[in-house]
């Protein structure tokens, strides 16, 4: 019980450095290309990897996780919201589950 | 729209916080299962959410907790799923005004998230502080209550709702990368790369036995280092 406040505590320490340390410290902006480069890509990487597998895993069927990749990925070309991307996820999800048996 | 310019900049905050709350408060359920999965109590879940405020950070965090993890590999991991907010608050230190006092420095910075960072630097001229907290009165709360539920609720909810729930989340990683994956062949590369390894790292012999915090920590720097070597970017494409 207690791990679990440090736990939270280590995340809340590193995510507020991330958050504050450039508006406090850096006042110019990054010069290397490659790190600015690297920066930029970063949550993208970071999103793909943590979203594939991981989706298709976390539903009671697999199928229904696979089809919500596809059509949040659909929304999202389409110009979708936040919102509206993660609520069509969950309705794939919802109503493939009640067919598939 | 002469009310909305009479409004102060805090009340302007709220009122552009409010559909972000909504997006949040939704999200943060799904958050919240993930977070009853590794064992976290409401109000840690609370807690952790207000802290942190943050989607894929949080979520990684519990994934960690739920295995045990090793203290020095959730600092990592949270070092790593947060970079980007790193790179959000050199963007928004370059429209702070030189009159602007140093505590709203460090005020802002505890919530830099992808969507209030998106409105706020959208905003024309300097960064107003007073807007940024308008949006995160409303937005945090809902983030943080959001959460709570989730652990409280997921497990009276039944299972198929749990189920569609849970994809949330992933649901609002895919409306932030897809839509620059559209536009840019590197952003693109970097999604289906990103796809593809950490599938193929699920799989392979040997690698699969790293934990799941590694893989991610491995493959985010070596896909991004990747990318930037093939994609450096130019001077006007910066900032996210």
């Amino acid at each position: 019980m207690a791990r679990n406040y440090i736990y939270i505590f280590i995340a809340f320490g590193v995510i507020y450095a991330v958050r504050v340390l450039p508006l406090t410290l850096i006042r110019k902006p990054l010069r290397s290309r490659f790190l600015r480069s690297f920066l930029y890509y970063v949550p993208y990487v970071t999103l793909a990897v943590m979203t594939f597998p991981a989706i298709v895993e976390a539903t009671e069927k697999p199928l229904a996780g696979a089809a919500a990749l596809l059509a949040g990925i659909g929304a999202a070309l389409l110009g979708g919201s936040l919102i509206t991307v993660a609520g069509t996820c969950c309705i794939v999800v919802f109503l493939l589950e009640l067919i598939i048996k | 729209m002469d009310k909305q310019i009479k409004l102060n900049p805090f009340a302007q905050g709220v009122r552009d916080g409010i559909p972000i709350a909504l997006g949040y408060f939704a999200v943060a359920f799904s958050l919240g299962i993930a977070a009853r999965d590794a064992g976290l109590t409401p109000w840690q879940g609370f807690l952790a959410s207000l802290l942190c405020t943050a989607s894929a950070g949080e979520y990684a965090l519990f994934t960690l907790v739920g295995a045990g993890a090793a203290y020095w590999e959730v600092a990592l991991v949270t070092l790593i799923t947060n970079a980007r907010y790193f790179l959000m608050s050199c963007a928004l230190s370059q429209r702070i005004s030189p009159t602007m006092k140093d505590r709203h420095r460090w005020l802002v910075g505890t919530a830099v998230t992808d969507e209030i960072f998106g409105i706020s630097i959208a905003r024309p001229g300097p960064l107003e502080p007073k807007y940024h907290y308008g949006a995160m009165a409303v937005a945090v709360p809902a983030w943080a209550i959001g959460t709570a539920l989730g652990i409280l609720l997921g497990t009276i909810l039944p299972p198929r709702v749990v189920s569609a729930l849970s994809v949330a989340l992933y649901g609002m990683f895919l409306a932030i990368i897809v839509p620059p994956a559209r536009k840019e062949v590197s952003v693109a590369l970097c999604v289906v790369l990103g796809f593809l390894l950490s599938w193929a790292a699920g799989v392979l012999p040997g690698v699969k036995t790293l934990s799941a915090g590694m893989r991610t920590i491995c493959l985010t720097v070596g896909i991004s280092a990747l990318i930037a070597l093939l994609f450096p970017r130019k001077e006007e494409q910066d900032g996210p």
